[in-house]
């Protein structure tokens, strides 16, 4: 691990002050000091984000704001989530080990970098996102958990490719619950909705976010809970428990009857972020909430998928969860 | 290297910097170099910055440069490890995990991984059960650490060990104080009601009977085997001695965390 210094911040402003390039924000570390372990990440500061008063966590029916620093244990459990919101802490509640959701916050969460190998060990020379321009080793390599949509694929020696994935579980129920973020810069703050805040590889794959090295994040905001009654987190991996994701889906329902009147649509596991098919959700809307509705949707939301080697079984795993989770999400929580 | 000048703003400003009472300082230089190569060349820049500059030819103007950067990564910090105040001066890069084994000789807390994988290294942060492989010590000030050593004694075991103990939930022991540590956290939790995946499996994730939107917390979950074994994903056993390690936690649960 190359040396660095270490400051607390003291105040959400403080700490924007003390941003740079060179200087991460710290959070439960589960990720950063990981990578920063293999010498992927090597910041020259550490900035401790985790004393400025943004755990607070506050949910109603009515919308939800959530703190960055707020622990993944914590907001798994909040009452307020597990009422209103249940898709999120299932979600949550899938990834991970209980260890690692009492250290995780939100705002890591959001900020998790991928688990491509070839990003993860420096012994690789090839990585357009952790050394930019060197080619990518996962599209001539193992590449079972990358991505099947939205990546760049100018062979294995262009500069831009990139087929990583985002790994994170909590973020595919934020991008179905329709989540906010909201940052703090030097010219003050500004909200951007979750879907546009992590980025697409494009001829950029170093880049997961839109967020500057300025800015800090300090908030999720939930609109008004609409999957409370319907919604499930359907995870798909080589093991039961504590394994990343193959293929997830968050899927909510807003029913009339057995009628979906609007619907939440998100996949993980398959794209460089959270992969909401809005054309899916509106082959939901207004539709009879049977087995015919949920193949049609799953159809359009693979639309376009493009596998590997080793991950062009994810098509059809990702259509069969698609049409799994949404059959789980009628029929809401299961009855013991 | 990090060039960066010291930072002059007070770490903890509730907290104030407190001489360092573990060790005396030549020997604490001593300890720490053994692991820490900065350090070492810390130790050697402070404490002959001539000769060092000779030896390694560089001016003791170089030699100075960079006891002040390694100075920078040396910060003190104060926490509480099993009841007792600790204050020690330690390189940023220090994870709690070696904080505990490695300058304090609480050895009981074992690194498989080093990753965040295995569980070997768990250990109570303020009562939550932590990875402390991915913990810098640094961000840990102030904090409380409950370590396996802080759990029991030979002579008056924890509910947790006492339950391992009678259903020999171990083989060869390496993973042992992690599970522990761990074990007794999930039954804090449980008494908490909090929830896992396997609550949502199972629909227990609000009390049986109220209205959707009931608060959850309101009922302990019921431990199935499943629970368990989702509860102590974080733990790896390499000698599988899982059914026997399921079996304790079975016990430690059903008495309520009294063995």
């Amino acid at each position: 691990m190359n040396p660095f210094t270490y400051t607390r911040a003291s105040a959400p402003e403080a700490a924007v002050h003390a941003l740079n390039a060179n200087t991460k924000c710290l959070g439960g570390g589960t990720n950063l000091v990981d990578l920063m372990k293999d010498g992927v990440e090597h910041p020259d500061h550490l900035l401790d984000v985790n004393h400025i008063g943004l755990d607070k966590i506050e949910a109603s029916a009515t919308g939800a704001r959530i703190g960055a620093s707020a622990r993944n244990s914590d907001l798994a459990n909040h009452p307020g989530i597990v009422a209103n919101y249940p898709l999120l802490s299932h979600a949550l509640l899938s990834g991970a080990s209980p260890q690692l959701r009492n250290m995780a916050t939100t705002a890591g969460n959001l900020m998790q970098r991928t688990r491509c190998y070839y990003f993860m060990d420096t012994a690789f020379p090839a990585c357009n996102k952790r050394a930019p321009g060197t080619g990518c080793g996962a599209l001539s390599g193992i590449n079972r958990y990358h991505a099947i949509l939205g990546q760049t694929d100018d062979g294995p020696h262009s500069p831009h490719s990139c087929i990583a994935t985002n790994p994170s579980d909590m973020n595919v129920a934020l991008y179905a619950l329709d989540a906010q973020v909201e940052v703090l810069g030097p010219h003050g703050k500004r909200t951007i909705p979750v879907i546009d805040f992590h980025r697409l590889p494009g001829n950029d794959p170093a880049l997961d976010t839109v967020l500057k090295p300025d800015e800090l994040i300090t908030a999720v905001t939930l609109p008004q809970a609409k999957f409370a009654k319907n919604s499930w987190y359907l995870k798909a991996r080589d093991r039961q428990s504590y394994a990343f994701a193959l293929v997830s889906v968050a899927a909510g329902l807003e029913l009339d009857g057995n009628t979906i009147r609007s619907a939440g649509l998100a996949l993980g596991g398959v794209a460089h972020k959270p992969w909401r098919s809005h054309e899916a959700e509106a082959a939901l809307a207004n539709q009879p909430a049977t087995p015919d509705t949920f193949r049609k949707a799953a159809e359009i939301a693979l639309r376009g998928a493009h596998g590997y080697k080793y991950n062009a079984f994810k098509i059809e795993l990702a259509k069969q969860c698609i049409v799994r989770a949404l059959t789980q999400a009628t029929q809401g929580v299961q009855q013991a | 290297m990090c060039n960066r000048p010291a930072r002059s703003a007070p770490l903890h400003p509730e907290a104030p910097v407190t001489p360092c009472t573990e060790l005396d300082p030549p020997e604490q230089d001593l300890l720490q170099s053994h692991e820490l190569e900065l350090t070492r060349r810390h130790f050697l820049a402070a404490s002959s910055v001539v000769s060092a500059g000779l030896a390694v030819g560089i001016s003791p103007a170089a030699a100075q440069r960079t006891s002040a950067s390694a100075q920078a990564n040396m910060v003190p910090i104060t926490l509480t490890i099993n009841k007792q105040q600790r204050t020690l001066t330690i390189d940023t890069r220090t994870s709690l995990l070696d904080l505990l084994r490695e300058h304090l000789d609480l050895t009981g807390s074992k690194k498989g991984c080093d990753h965040g994988q295995c569980g070997a290294c768990t250990v109570l942060l303020d009562g939550r059960r932590v990875n402390s492989c991915l913990t810098l010590a640094v961000a840990a000030q102030g904090a409380e650490i409950t370590t396996i050593e802080g759990l029991g004694t030979p002579d008056n075991l924890s509910p947790a060990q006492s339950a391992f103990l009678a259903h020999d939930g171990f083989q060869c022991g390496y993973c042992t104080p992690g599970q522990i540590c761990s074990a007794t956290a999930l039954a804090d939790e449980v008494q908490h009601g909090e929830l896992s995946q396997v609550s949502f499996e199972t629909g227990h994730t609000q009390h049986p009977g109220s209205p959707a939107g009931s608060p959850a917390g309101v009922e302990h979950p019921d431990l199935t085997d499943d629970e368990i074994r989702e509860r102590m994903s974080g733990n790896i056993c390499r000698c599988g001695a899982y059914p026997n390690i399921v079996a304790a936690v079975r016990q430690l649960t059903r008495n309520g965390g009294r063995a």
